[in-house]
């Protein structure tokens, strides 16, 4: 058993999934002595579930501000790519062809031409998409079955591997961040304008706290004066064999990665604390999967898994800073691979300034208590 | 490295790999017989086409994929050989015959 120590820095960031490296890899670009505190492989780890959507098109239908925050983060994609490549020389798998959600009916797709309509007239500054007839569709997608009636395309969204940006992140923050594995963290307390975060053996302190600890915020966040009232929600996915490529672009359910497995996913359920898989997830995951590529009929699954989302009440993030403890930030999201680029560029940044971007002022947690 | 049978005693199974007959012993996987026979590229990558072979023989690893009876992407390790089985390299993606 090593003997307790305490560590000294600007900013200590809790938690070393998706969010938090990035978060932590922005303040270390502004020269900020950051420390991450990381759990071990056993941790809930959202990111190494994720689908690996970086996803613009139908986000943030009831809040502009999120559908500008999402889409400022497709648009520093290509440039953050391009300096983690030159930076750990790990190729994340990144494209950006756009991206496709499928219609079932000619209702459906009515109803998306309106959604998507109301969402580019109320986000200033632009929201592009384009509705896609049976024909269009087919045309642009050779495989898609005869039941598909027709499908949204967003040029802003992508796709990546979630498994090698996490990794390339941590690759970057290897020799400029003080990483911690292993690391839950026991309590906070805040003394003459610094955090002391005490985990089993050690304490680390620093004048300013990012919470970034997925659905361990939950309990975090009131040591510091803030609310994150998050909760799993349960997604599975099937990825199979090796194909030949047919899907050039990401769709909202499958997608074919760089090396030629098939993605299926997009599945939602309340289960609390439990990654395990279940045969009738799975069913409706590859039927649905199918109904749209029926020539993937005898392509074999090799892996199924499940992970948790990290869901707020209304569906949207959390970004704040306490008034009862300033310098401590609460960030809590659910698309910790579509946000990672203005985690990284834009939020990092202004955390290391000692505040928030002004464009997150809606994302407060007191808009939970204002609804009770 | 080079594999040789620990046990020789059994039924002979008679196989074709890349049109070259190949003799196996029944019981055995696919991957066994071919490593037994000397075989070392069993497929190459669809990305860069490099060569692969067998690495864990217990249906993980999915470095065996070998063509059997024009059936793409077989895990070798996980089939019993078959008398009459045509196997070939598995070259590439499997096709989606789309």
């Amino acid at each position: 058993m090593s003997s307790s120590k305490s560590v000294a820095a600007d900013v200590v960031v809790v938690g070393g999934g998706l969010v938090g490296s990035a978060i932590a890899y922005g303040l270390a670009k502004e020269g900020l002595a950051t420390t991450l505190l990381d759990e071990g492989d056993d941790a809930f780890r959202a990111s190494r579930g994720n689908f690996g959507l970086v996803w613009v098109q139908g986000k943030g239908s009831d809040l502009p501000d999120y559908a500008l925050w999402t889409r400022s983060s497709a648009d520093l994609w290509p440039k953050f790519t391009e300096v983690l490549l030159t930076e750990t020389a790990v190729d994340v798998g990144y494209s950006k062809p756009g991206g496709l959600m499928f219609c079932m009916t000619e209702e459906e797709l009515e109803e998306r031409a309106v959604l998507l309509g109301r969402m580019r007239f109320n986000t200033t500054g632009g929201y592009d998409f384009k509705i896609l007839d049976r024909q269009d569709v087919r045309q642009l997608v050779p495989g898609v079955g005869d039941a598909v009636a027709g499908a949204s395309y967003c040029p802003h969204d992508g796709h990546v591997s979630p498994l090698l940006l996490l990794r390339a992140l941590h690759r970057a923050i290897l020799k400029k961040v003080d990483y911690q594995p292993g690391q839950e963290v026991t309590a906070i307390d805040w003394k003459n304008g610094a955090f002391h975060v005490r985990t089993r053996h050690d304490a680390y302190i620093a004048p300013r706290l990012v919470l970034a600890a997925g659905l361990g915020n939950a309990a975090l966040a009131p040591l510091v004066g803030l609310s994150a009232p998050v909760r799993p929600v349960r997604g599975q996915i099937l990825v199979t064999e090796k194909v030949e490529p047919f899907l050039d672009l990401p769709t909202l359910h499958v997608r074919q990665t760089e090396a030629g497995t098939v993605m299926m996913g997009d599945s939602h359920e309340d289960v609390g604390f439990d990654v395990s898989t279940t045969l009738s997830a799975s069913r409706d995951i590859a039927s649905r999967a199918l109904v749209q590529f029926p020539l993937l009929a005898d392509v074999q699954v090799i892996r199924t898994w499940g992970a948790l989302r990290v869901m707020t009440p209304d569906g949207y993030p959390i970004y704040e800073q306490s008034q009862s403890h300033p310098g401590a930030f609460l960030v809590t999201c659910h698309s910790g691979v579509t946000l990672a680029a203005v985690h990284a560029m834009r939020l990092a940044p202004a955390i290391a300034r000692g505040e928030l971007p002004p464009e997150l002022a809606r994302f407060r947690s007191d808009r939970f208590e204002v609804e009770r | 490295m080079t594999f040789k049978r620990s046990e020789k005693e059994g039924q002979r199974v008679r196989l074709t790999f890349e049109g070259e007959a190949l003799e196996a012993v029944e019981g055995e996987s696919l991957a066994a017989a071919l490593l037994a026979a000397g075989v070392k590229t069993f497929r190459e990558t669809p990305q860069k086409g490099e060569a692969r072979g067998p690495y864990c023989m217990m249906g993980v690893c999915f470095e065996c994929l070998l063509e059997v009876d024009s059936r793409e992407n077989q895990q070798s390790c996980m089939i019993p050989v078959r008398e009459g089985m045509r196997v070939r390299r598995q070259k590439g993606f499997r096709g989606l015959g789309k």
